[in-house]
């Protein structure tokens, strides 16, 4: 604004020339050409490829996912067959996606903070050896590792015929791991209703504990009630709903392990290889955040004479949580990003769908466009959990 | 790398699409500018293509790639390859990437059509065969309900996979490797019971992969038409006539007896038919925007179709004629008249 007033004031300053040599208005030029410019590009981008796909014959448009897709998909969190249509693919896709990489997270999160701590040890073989742990997952791309552990599944366990049994029921193949579950009863959903309802009660039982704390300095054992509520209720509801005993047992009929549930090698694959990747970086993430807090706040713990386990979970995590969340949350999006390179050891996640529909429709540009924005929106939820959450965790001045 | 590959396609595919502005001919007009046909391969499929010990690709599929080349550009080592999986190849084709695709692909209504392909020709009849390991003890697919059985996604053979165990009412456990090569490792590593694409490539998978092909069979069962050719990118008719009759006249010329040894000598043939094909009475060559010399030229480089079949497929494969033998002979292959 200073600079506009230098400009002498008066009808002849109002020339044209003493508005190119005004800033703010040279400033108000230059963004609409830049804007201009932007509009520009993507118009010529869009129209020319909406000529050239024309010129070529090529089908545009969404109307292909409500087409048969019929091609099967090996596992599934929803009901599918060739018959289902394509966008039913892709959310088989998606939720494939979602589950090894929430999986991944939780994996990756607790190996991460074990080797975290563990490099920080006063033992000497512990911490040299979460140091290799960490130095040796982190340094080698993690394509390798999943061509790794794909390799090591197949080569490493028996054909169905001679499986490896673990427990009774349980069984581990070259096709993966097969354990025992439970057939459906509606003893399992009176459960799953009682576990909620446990949770919610211990939520408050914590809250109780706290404002008792509080107010009289008492501690009360959350974590042991709450356990002890939790499987105590659930329990109980096993019981009433009538006890239900019958498993499905997997067993070997024809080439295959039939019935129980069955992990697949390339689940594993992927899952294993991911977490241990990404769980190098959390350990140094970890190890970082406790070494943010000043030493000083272990002196003080010790000085009230607290054990130096408690002084780690009760002082020393919740601080460092501050410095580590955002760092964190980094990794949590990698991990989802990477769970991408699933494809290449035929896992069927978003991009192994979105691929076969590529192909078979040849709708290249929609279905990029598809899984694009669907681990956009992803990569989204998930800084915004964490964003949330590190609000949450942050110092709450009293 | 997949990944990282698949982006590049698809982003590739975006950008070449969209900057690509074209006219009729462009296609023509791009490979003789730059003096060679980019060809799309596969990444390995020995018979069809490969590229051999000293770093050459050689197959039937090569072959259609080196006598465009020969006719178009005079000369058959024009060519470069780009090797490419099932999935990624007609990207790689609407995009412009390649000039042509001659990747043992299965003509179909879709793709001629809503992928905006034209295929020029069929250079290999094929169907859908199953391999297990003789240790399974089958004989017949049809007792392969349960089965888990490896395929390449973005394949027909995927599409008839399901299909054929869903009209038998069996079921199978698919497990979709998009690379040919992660993919046989697995079936040799028993991670799947079956194997399953066209018959010629488990011949090819079979004779050259496996640890030991005597522990492996191909089941009797045929269950699908795969009729395998060359396809180049809509919108360059010109293009497209060149790649359909450069493959016809490697047929014509075997039909006629004219092969790459005696080729010289039937210029002098007073076969009027010879001497159209080979340009001695001239005609053929200007109707497609060539010299006279186009397949002369092709015959003399690469051979006819039976010479690049049995160098190729019988050779490497032990693979007999059968559909593919000329329809004087019994088979499927018949030449339109060059006239």
């Amino acid at each position: 604004m200073s600079r506009s007033q230098n400009s002498p004031g008066g009808v002849r300053s109002k020339s044209l020339a003493s508005y190119l040599n005004d800033e703010n208005v040279r400033a108000i030029i230059y963004q609409i050409i830049v804007i201009g410019l932007v509009i520009l590009a993507g118009w010529y981008l869009i129209s020319n490829t909406l000529e050239n796909l024309e010129r070529q014959n090529i089908s545009t448009g969404y109307g292909f996912l409500d087409r048969e897709a019929s091609f099967e998909i090996s596992e599934s969190m929803i009901e599918y067959s060739a018959q289902s249509s394509y966008s039913q693919a892709l959310i088989v896709g998606l939720l494939n996606t979602v589950k090894v990489s929430l999986m991944g997270i939780i994996l990756c999160t607790i190996l991460g903070t074990i080797f975290g701590i563990a490099r920080l040890s006063s033992n000497w073989i512990v911490r040299k050896l979460a140091t290799v742990y960490i130095e040796f997952f982190r340094n080698i791309p993690v394509l390798l590792q999943l061509f790794f552990w794909y390799a090591l599944i197949p080569n490493a366990f028996p054909h169905p015929r001679d499986a490896i049994e673990l427990l009774p029921g349980v069984l581990l193949t070259n096709r993966g791991l097969y354990t025992p579950v439970p057939v459906a009863h509606h003893a399992f959903e009176i459960m799953g209703i009682v576990a909620i309802l446990a949770i919610i009660g211990i939520i408050f039982l914590k809250r109780w504990a706290k404002k008792r704390q509080d107010a009289t300095g008492q501690p009360f054992p959350v974590a042991l009630v709450g356990t002890a509520v939790f499987f105590g209720s659930v329990f109980i509801a096993y019981l009433a709903g009538g006890a239900p005993t019958v498993l499905d047992v997997p067993e070997l009929r024809g080439f295959n392990i039939q019935g129980g549930n069955n992990v697949s090698p390339e689940f594993l694959a992927v899952l294993i290889g991911l977490s241990v990747y990404t769980s190098a970086y959390v350990a140094e993430v970890v190890r970082s955040g406790i070494q943010a807090v000043p030493h000083g706040q272990w002196e003080a713990a010790d000085s009230l004479g607290l054990k130096r386990s408690v002084a780690l979970r009760k002082i020393i995590l919740p601080q460092s949580m501050r410095v580590a969340i955002p760092p964190l949350t980094n990794q949590y999006l990698n991990l989802t990003k990477n769970s991408s390179l699933a494809v290449a050891v035929g896992y069927p996640d978003l991009v192994s769908i979105s691929n076969t529909t590529m192909n078979q429709t040849g709708q290249a540009i929609e279905a990029i466009s598809i899984f694009m924005s669907i681990y956009l929106g992803l990569s989204l939820i998930t800084s915004l959990f964490m964003n949330w959450f590190n609000k949450k965790m942050a110092l709450v001045e009293r | 790398m997949k990944m990282k590959t698949i982006l590049a396609a698809g982003a590739m595919s975006v950008a070449a699409i969209a900057a690509n502005n074209a006219h009729a001919g462009a296609a023509l007009d791009g490979i003789k500018a730059k003096g060679f046909v980019q060809c799309g391969v596969n990444t390995g499929l020995p018979g069809f293509s490969a590229a051999n010990a000293e770093g050459k690709w050689e197959g039937i599929d090569v072959d259609i790639c080196r006598a465009i080349a020969a006719a178009l550009l005079g000369d058959s080592n024009k060519v470069q390859y780009t090797p490419l999986t099932a999935a990624q190849r007609f990207t790689a084709l609407q995009s412009g990437e390649i000039d042509i695709l001659s990747r043992n692909t299965t003509w179909t209504l879709t793709r001629d059509t809503s992928l905006g392909l034209t295929f020029t020709g069929v250079n290999y009849y094929d169907g859908q065969g199953f391999l297990v390991p003789t240790a399974l003890g089958v004989s017949s697919a049809e007792e392969l309900d349960g089965a888990t059985v490896c395929v390449e996604p973005g394949t027909t053979t995927e599409l008839n996979l399901a299909d054929y165990f869903r009209a038998k009412g069996m079921s199978f456990q698919p497990v979709v490797i998009e690379n040919i090569n992660e993919a046989t490792a697995a079936f040799f590593s028993g991670r799947c019971d079956v194997y399953t694409t066209d018959a010629s490539g488990l011949a090819s998978i079979r004779s050259t992969m496996a640890p030991n092909p005597d522990d492996y069979a191909i089941l009797p069962e045929i269950i699908s038409k795969e009729p395998l050719g060359p396809a180049v990118a809509q919108g360059d008719e010109q293009w497209a006539d060149i790649a359909r009759w450069a493959q016809i006249a490697m047929l014509e010329a075997e039909e006629y007896g004219v092969t790459s040894a005696n080729v010289d000598e039937m210029k002098g043939s007073d076969n009027p038919g010879i001497q159209r094909l080979l340009g001695v009475s001239p005609g053929m060559g200007e109707a497609l925007g060539l010299d006279e010399e186009w397949a002369y030229r092709i015959i003399k480089e690469v051979g006819n179709y039976g010479e690049s079949y049995e160098k190729n497929v019988t050779a490497k494969l032990g693979l007999e004629r059968g559909l593919n033998a000329l329809w004087t002979e019994g088979g499927l292959q018949y030449a339109m008249p060059v006239r």
